[in-house]
C-alpha cells in the first residue's frame, strides 16, 4: 500500500508539472501581453514594465523562475517585506531566532491589479469557491444516493419511475439553465432568497442547489445500477436467508459494495463541479475564483492564469488521488497489480 | 432505462400472451435493426424526443425562412421591449403607463427583444443551428479520435497498447476543460493577429467560415475521446478472440482489411449508443463555452451566450434569459430521452440489470 501510495503521488505530481508547462507555453503564445491596452503605452514604458516583471527574459527562464518561486521553500531573515513580488502563501516564523521565517508558495504579482498579488486572490477567493463546491457536492450526494437507492429497492414501482424521471430531468438542466430559472422563480418572483450576494447561508442555498442538482442525477443513476447488480449477488441471498431484516441487508451488506463504483465517479464529478462554478458564480454574482480565471485569460494576466489554473488542477488531481486510494482500499486487486 | 419502463409497463402485463404466437411466426423475417426500431417506436418518451429534435433540425435548416427577422437586425426603437403576453406571464415586468412601469410593449416581436433591439425569437431559431451542429458534429469528432485510438491500441496490443492506455490515464487525470478554455482563448486571440499563410491564420479562416464553431468541435474532440477510446479498445479485444478473425488472418488478409472489414462494423454499435448518450453533454459544453464568452463569435447567436447576456438583466427582463434557457432545456431533454430509448432498443439486456 505504501509503495502504491508513493507511486500514485509521484504520478499526479507529474500531471501537475505537465499542466504547468502546457499552460505556461500556450498562454505566452497568445498574441498580446498583460500591458497591451486599447490606448497603447509608449515603447519605453512598455519595455520598462516588461523588464520590471522579467517578461523580456527567454521563455524557459521565465518558466523556471516561476516554478522555483512557487515550489522551493525559502527561509528569509530580516524583516518581512511584503512587496508585490515578495508575497508567500505560507509564512511562519521559525521560533528561536529573531526575524527568521519560513516562506513557501509564491504565485507572483498580478500584472493587472497593482495592489493585489495572485496570493491575495487565492487567499480571498478560493475559500468562496471551495465553499460553493463543497456545498454542491454535498447536495449532489444527499439527493442522488438516496434517490438511486430508493429506485433500486423499489424497482419498477412508482418510486423508481419518479426518481429516474428526476434523474433525466437533472441531466437535462445544467447550471446554465437551472441557475437563471431558479433565480427568477425563487428570488425575483417569490422573493424567498436574495438574488445576489455572498456571505450568509441564504446566499449559498440556490447556487449550491443549481450546481449540485445535475450531478445528483448522475449519482442517482449510478447508485441504482450498481445497487441492483449487488442485490443479485449470492451473499445478499445468504444474508436474507439467515433472517436479517431488509434494512440491515441493504445498509450493512449491499450498500458497502454498491458504493465502490459510485466512489470512483467522485473525481470526475468534482472536476465538473469546479468548472460549473465559473457559470454559477457569474449567474449569482458570487466573488469566487472562476471569474478571475476567465477574465485573466482575456487580460493576458499571466501569473493569474497560471495561479488559478494550477489551483484548479491541484484540486482535480487531489480528488483523483483520493478516489484512487479509496478504490485501492476497497478493492485489493488494484493495488496488487 | 426509466423511459421505456414507464411506457412499456402497462402493455407487457396485459397483452403478453396474445403477442406470443404472432411474434413466433415472424421472428424469422426480422433483422435485429427492425427489432430495435420496433422497440424504439414503442417508447413514447423517445418518440417525443425524436419529434422535438426533428422540429429543431427543420427550424435550424430553414431558419432564414422561418425567423421573422435576421438575427443581426437591430431596432433601436424597440430595445428591451416585450409583447403584451410576456408582461402578463412575468408579473414583475410592468409595462409603461402603469405605475412604476418600464417595459416598452411591442407586439411585433413574439418573445420580445434583447438589449440591442434584436428579435429574441429569431435569435433562438438561429441559435438552434449552433446547438444542433454541436450535437451532430461533436460526437463525430470524438468518435473519430476515440475509435481510431482505441482500435489501434486494442488491435496492436503489447507494449504499444500499454503506452497508449497510459496516455489515456494521464488525460483522465488532466483537467482538460481548463486546457480547452485556454486553447479557445488562444484561438480567439490569434483570430486577427495571425500572419498570412501561417497555420493559425488558415485555421482561423476556416473557423470564421463556421461562425466560430471549428474550435468548439476541436475542443469537444480534445476532451471527450477518452471514453470512446477505452470502449473501442475493450470491444476490439473481445472481437479479436473470435474465430472469424483467425480465419481472416489465416487466409492472409492485411491488418487494415481486418480492422476495417471485420472489426470496425462489429464494434460500432455499442460505441454509437454510448456516443448518443453523450450528446447532451456536448450541447451543454458549447453553451458553457459561449456563456463564458469563449464560444461562437458574436453576433452569431448561441443559446449559451444569449443566456449569459440575459442573466445580466434577469430581474428587469427575465424573458431574455428564460426563453433561450427553455429552448436549451427542451433540446437537452429530447436528446436525453432519445439516447435512453436508443440504448434500450439496441441493447435490451441493459434493461434487465
Amino acid at each position: 500500500m505504501g509503495q502504491y501510495f508513493a507511486k500514485r503521488l509521484l504520478y499526479l505530481f507529474g500531471v501537475l508539472i505537465v499542466v504547468s508547462v502546457i499552460t505556461f507555453f500556450i498562454m505566452h503564445q497568445v498574441p498580446g501581453g498583460p500591458f497591451s491596452r486599447e490606448k497603447q503605452l509608449s515603447p519605453t514604458a512598455l519595455a520598462n514594465l516588461n523588464a520590471k516583471y522579467h517578461l523580456d527574459d527567454p521563455l524557459y527562464k521565465q518558466y523556471l523562475d516561476y516554478m522555483i518561486d512557487l515550489l522551493i521553500p525559502t527561509i528569509t531573515t530580516g524583516e518581512k517585506t511584503f512587496s508585490v513580488t515578495d508575497n508567500y502563501l505560507i509564512n511562519f516564523d521559525i521560533p528561536g531566532s529573531e526575524d527568521t521565517a519560513f516562506r513557501w508558495i509564491n504565485f507572483g504579482p498580478s500584472y493587472r491589479s497593482q495592489t493585489r498579488s495572485v496570493n491575495d486572490i487565492i487567499r480571498e477567493q478560493l475559500p468562496v469557491s471551495a465553499k460553493l463546491g463543497a456545498a454542491s457536492l454535498l447536495i449532489a450526494m444527499v439527493i442522488g444516493i438516496p434517490l438511486g437507492t430508493m429506485a433500486a429497492l423499489k424497482k419498477n414501482t412508482v418510486y423508481d419511475y419518479f426518481s429516474m424521471s428526476t434523474a433525466i430531468l437533472g441531466v437535462s438542466v445544467p447550471v446554465i439553465i437551472l441557475g437563471p430559472l431558479l433565480k427568477y422563480i425563487l428570488a425575483v418572483e417569490l422573493g424567498w432568497l436574495p438574488t445576489q450576494g455572498w456571505g450568509e447561508f441564504k446566499h449559498l442555498v440556490m447556487p449550491a442547489f443549481a450546481l449540485g442538482f445535475a450531478q445528483s442525477a448522475l449519482l442517482a443513476r449510478l447508485t441504482r445500477a450498481s445497487l441492483l447488480q449487488v442485490l443479485n449477488e449470492d451473499y445478499i441471498r445468504t444474508a436474507r436467508a439467515k433472517g436479517l431484516r431488509q434494512r440491515q441487508v441493504v445498509i450493512v451488506h449491499a450498500m458497502k459494495n454498491a458504493m465502490i463504483p459510485v466512489a470512483t465517479v467522485i473525481g470526475p464529478l468534482f472536476a465538473a463541479l469546479i468548472t460549473g462554478t465559473f457559470v454559477t458564480e457569474r449567474v449569482f454574482g458570487i466573488p469566487g475564483m472562476g471569474s478571475y480565471f476567465v477574465t485573466s485569460i482575456q487580460n493576458r494576466d499571466y501569473s493569474v492564469i497560471m495561479g488559478t489554473t494550477l489551483v484548479f488542477a491541484f484540486f482535480i488531481v487531489i480528488a483523483n488521488f483520493i478516489v484512487d486510494l479509496t478504490y485501492a482500499w476497497l478493492d485489493p486487486r488494484i493495488r496488487l497489480s | 432505462m426509466s423511459a421505456t419502463q414507464i411506457s412499456e409497463q402497462p402493455s407487457t402485463a396485459s397483452s403478453h400472451v396474445l403477442h406470443l404466437g404472432k411474434q413466433l411466426a415472424d421472428t424469422t423475417t426480422r433483422s435485429p435493426w427492425i427489432d430495435a426500431l420496433r422497440r424504439l417506436r414503442r417508447n413514447r418518451a423517445a418518440i417525443v424526443g425524436l419529434i422535438v429534435i426533428v422540429v429543431n433540425v427543420i427550424a435550424a435548416i430553414f431558419a432564414p425562412m422561418i425567423a421573422p427577422h435576421h438575427y443581426e437586425t437591430q431596432n433601436i426603437l424597440a430595445m428591451n421591449s416585450a409583447p403584451q403576453w410576456v408582461t402578463d406571464v412575468f408579473p414583475k415586468m410592468v409595462p409603461t403607463g402603469e405605475t412604476g412601469g418600464y417595459i416598452r410593449v411591442n407586439n411585433d416581436y413574439i418573445l420580445g427583444t434583447d438589449s440591442l433591439g434584436r428579435d429574441l425569437l429569431s435569435r433562438i431559431i438561429y441559435g438552434a443551428r449552433i446547438s444542433l451542429s454541436v450535437a451532430f458534429v461533436g460526437p463525430f469528432f470524438s468518435l473519430l479520435v476515440g475509435t481510431v485510438f482505441g482500435m489501434i491500441a486494442g488491435y496492436t496490443g503489447g507494449r504499444v497498447d500499454n503506452l497508449m492506455m497510459r496516455f489515456v490515464d494521464i488525460m483522465y487525470a488532466f483537467p482538460t476543460l481548463l486546457l480547452v478554455i485556454l486553447l479557445m482563448a488562444f484561438f480567439r486571440a490569434s483570430f486577427t493577429a495571425g500572419d498570412e499563410g501561417s497555420i493559425a491564420y488558415r485555421l482561423n479562416k476556416i473557423d470564421s467560415a463556421f461562425g466560430g464553431m471549428l474550435f468548439i468541435f476541436i475542443g469537444i474532440g480534445l476532451t471527450s475521446w477518452m471514453d470512446t477510446a477505452r470502449l473501442a479498445r475493450a470491444q476490439v479485444l473481445s472481437i479479436r478472440q473470435q474465430e472469424y478473425i483467425d480465419a481472416a488472418i489465416s487466409i492472409g488478409a492485411r491488418d487494415t482489411t481486418i480492422i476495417f472489414r471485420h472489426v470496425l462494423p462489429n464494434i460500432l454499435g455499442p460505441i454509437v449508443v454510448a456516443e448518443s448518450m453523450a450528446i447532451p453533454r456536448y450541447i451543454s459544453f458549447e453553451a458553457f463555452l459561449s456563456f463564458i464568452g469563449l464560444g461562437v463569435n458574436p453576433p452569431t447567436p448561441s443559446w449559451g451566450s444569449m443566456i449569459a447576456d440575459g442573466s445580466n438583466a434577469l430581474i428587469s427582463f427575465p424573458n431574455q434569459a428564460i426563453f433561450p434557457a427553455l429552448a436549451l432545456f427542451f433540446v437537452m431533454f429530447a436528446f436525453n430521452f432519445l439516447g435512453d430509448g436508443l440504448r434500450d432498443a439496441l441493447d435490451p439486456r441493459s434493461n434487465k440489470a
